[in-house]
């Protein structure tokens, strides 16, 4: 859940602004940002786990090569989300273990 | 063979792919650049086209550089697809491509791998707890959206972009607890054997000495010699604390961000895929691979340029990619073997210091053993969650090589593909064997080289698919 853990902004140039959903909670973010830094402005730590080992992970590379920022971005599981730029209203969810192909998950919305 | 799409066809966006296209694009190349990014810049000129940052001192005049870059790009007449993903190649050249979900295959006489470097993996007890994330983690999110972490934050591990992260973070008004730096004692005796290269680039030593400054006058307490860290979590979820281990005393920090670095290696997954020869580096404790000097692969017709080609930072880069463009350009029949060698006089030149300094570096940054092959209870691959003692445990019962340690533990199984365990498996199945890291060899990649969805993949055969956008 969010929480006091978040990333926080410095001041920028102006930007676009768009409204994304966290776990449901709304999270206001900049047109070029990356879905898995919405993650880490929300403080959704973890932003995962594993299916071998159920293990909590989140963000570590951001970019492109780790795999551990996998999230649910609009009912779709396994998005890389340091390579999806955010859009205004966004769904971003936790992936919890293995996730079918078919966004069946375990929140049972996609 | 269907007549090709492109004369050259650029993958990847940082310094040595912007650079090659703009000099294709003086040389009247018809040339196409594919990037995964959405933006051009690579992972050193992040966001570079945008540069959302109002304060400029924070990130240095260095990063600002890659405008002149972006700009030149920018005016070259190249075919620019951003957030393209390449996931196979063919024998002939032809590419196979995904963009926004839909794949195609685009056809080239040349092709140029930029794909740059990526931080070295560096497995220690903890490294996959939330909240430990890579320098240049912090770095990316610094430059692409003005964001920083939450503290307390402590850096960890080894090289010049640790210290620099450090600096730009102290510059951006953030605390950092302390910097754990694991480089060992004994590189800075052997390094100084080098000097003498390193002298033959000053500015590149004034920066770092500028940055030891700069952190030393932050008051960050720069703690040398620690020889060991763990991640430590107190509710199971995420890093709260860690321990570390300093001239034979174990103490402990809370911590609730952990950035963690050991410099960076070429990203070797596309040239790998490519099947192209590749050596250990031993100084860079990494697989190059083997290339002439236009950076012409084994496979004739393959140019790679830029930190994908070995570590040579992003100066290097630049220079690399316009001699590869140049001696392309000579193939092509766009200008004479003279005409190329009096342009790629001045490269050169400029290419030596950057060259000459790297020994000093190599030595100097080599990480300490523990994080190269670490002991038994670390995760090596993180998709897989297979630990060194699993690994040292298969290769005790017959396994000679990373590829059959997929079959036996699942090692390099999981989405990153052997991104991030790769070159720990080679190494800890060398070291537990007794043989060269040459001779255990490195992971087959194959197609898909990255993850693709089964409609992307049909995609490709549909009728209506453009060849060109």
């Amino acid at each position: 859940m969010p929480n006091a853990s978040a990333f926080e902004r410095l001041p920028c140039r102006p930007q676009a602004k768009v409204t994304v959903f966290v776990e449901g909670d709304p999270v206001e973010m900049q047109a070029h940002d990356s879905a898995a830094a919405a993650v880490l402005a929300a403080g959704l730590l973890p932003s995962r786990t594993t299916p071998a080992g159920d293990s909590p992970r989140a963000p570590y590379c951001l970019m492109g090569a780790c795999f551990e920022c996998l999230v649910e971005i609009d009912g779709t599981p396994n998005q890389q989300g340091c390579m999806i730029a955010v859009r205004d209203g966004m769904r971003i969810r936790r992936q919890l273990g293995a996730r079918d192909m078919h966004g069946e998950g375990p929140h049972g919305d996609a | 063979m269907a007549t090709p799409d492109y004369d050259l066809i650029i993958i990847g966006g940082g310094p040595a792919g912007m650079a090659a296209a703009a000099e294709a694009g003086r040389q009247g190349l018809r040339c196409a650049l594919l990037d995964e990014q959405e933006e051009a810049g690579g992972q050193i000129y992040r966001a570079i086209g945008r540069a959302p940052l109002t304060d400029e001192r924070i990130l240095g005049g260095d990063y600002y550089h890659g405008r002149n870059l972006l700009h030149d790009f920018e005016h070259a007449g190249t075919d620019y697809w951003p957030g393209t993903t390449v996931w196979g190649v063919e024998d002939d050249l032809s590419l196979d491509v995904s963009r926004e979900g839909r794949s195609q295959r685009l056809r080239t006489r040349r092709l140029l791998v930029a794909t740059g470097a990526q931080e070295r993996p560096v497995p220690f007890p903890g490294w996959t707890l939330p909240g430990v994330m890579t320098g240049g983690a912090a770095q990316t999110l610094l430059k692409s959206s003005a964001m920083v972490p939450p503290g307390p934050i402590v850096l960890a591990g080894s090289g010049p972009l640790m210290l620099l992260i450090a600096a730009q973070l102290t510059r951006a008004g953030v605390t950092v607890e302390a910097l754990l730096d694991t480089t060992p004692r004994g590189n800075w005796r052997r390094a100084a054997r080098q000097l003498a290269g390193a002298l033959r680039n000053p500015r590149l030593l004034v920066k770092g000495l500028g940055l030891l400054w700069e952190i030393r006058r932050g008051a960050i307490p720069h703690l040398t010699g620690v020889d060991s860290i763990e991640a430590l979590s107190r509710d199971g979820e995420r890093i709260t604390h860690l321990r570390y281990r300093r001239a034979g005393r174990s103490q402990e920090r809370e911590c609730r961000t952990l950035l963690v670095h050991q410099g960076v290696v070429p990203n070797v997954q596309l040239t790998r895929a490519l099947e192209l020869a590749h050596d250990w580096d031993e100084a860079q404790q990494c697989w190059r691979p083997r290339l002439d000097a236009w950076g012409e692969t084994s496979r004739p017709g393959v140019f790679v340029a830029g930190d994908s080609g070995g570590i040579a930072g992003a100066q290097a880069a630049e220079e690399a990619g316009r001699l590869a463009a140049l001696a392309i350009a000579e193939q092509l029949d766009h200008i004479d073997a003279s005409a190329r060698d009096r342009l790629a006089s001045p490269l050169r030149k400029r290419l030596a210091p950057q060259l000459a300094i790297r020994p000093f570096l190599d030595v100097l940054y080599q990480p300490a053993r523990r994080f190269l092959v670490p002991e038994d209870d670390t995760v090596v691959c993180r998709c897989e969650e297979v630990t060194a003692g699993e690994l040292r445990r298969i290769a005790d019962a017959g396994c000679r090589g990373p590829n059959q340690a997929k079959a036996f533990c699942r090692a390099g199984m999981g989405p990153c593909q052997g991104r991030l365990c790769g070159l720990t498996v080679s190494q800890v199945i060398a070291d537990q064997c007794g043989e060269p890291v040459d001779a255990v060899g490195y992971y087959h990649i194959r197609p898909p080289i990255k993850p693709l969805s089964l409609g992307e993949l049909a995609s490709l055969n549909e009728p209506d698919t453009p060849t060109r956008n």
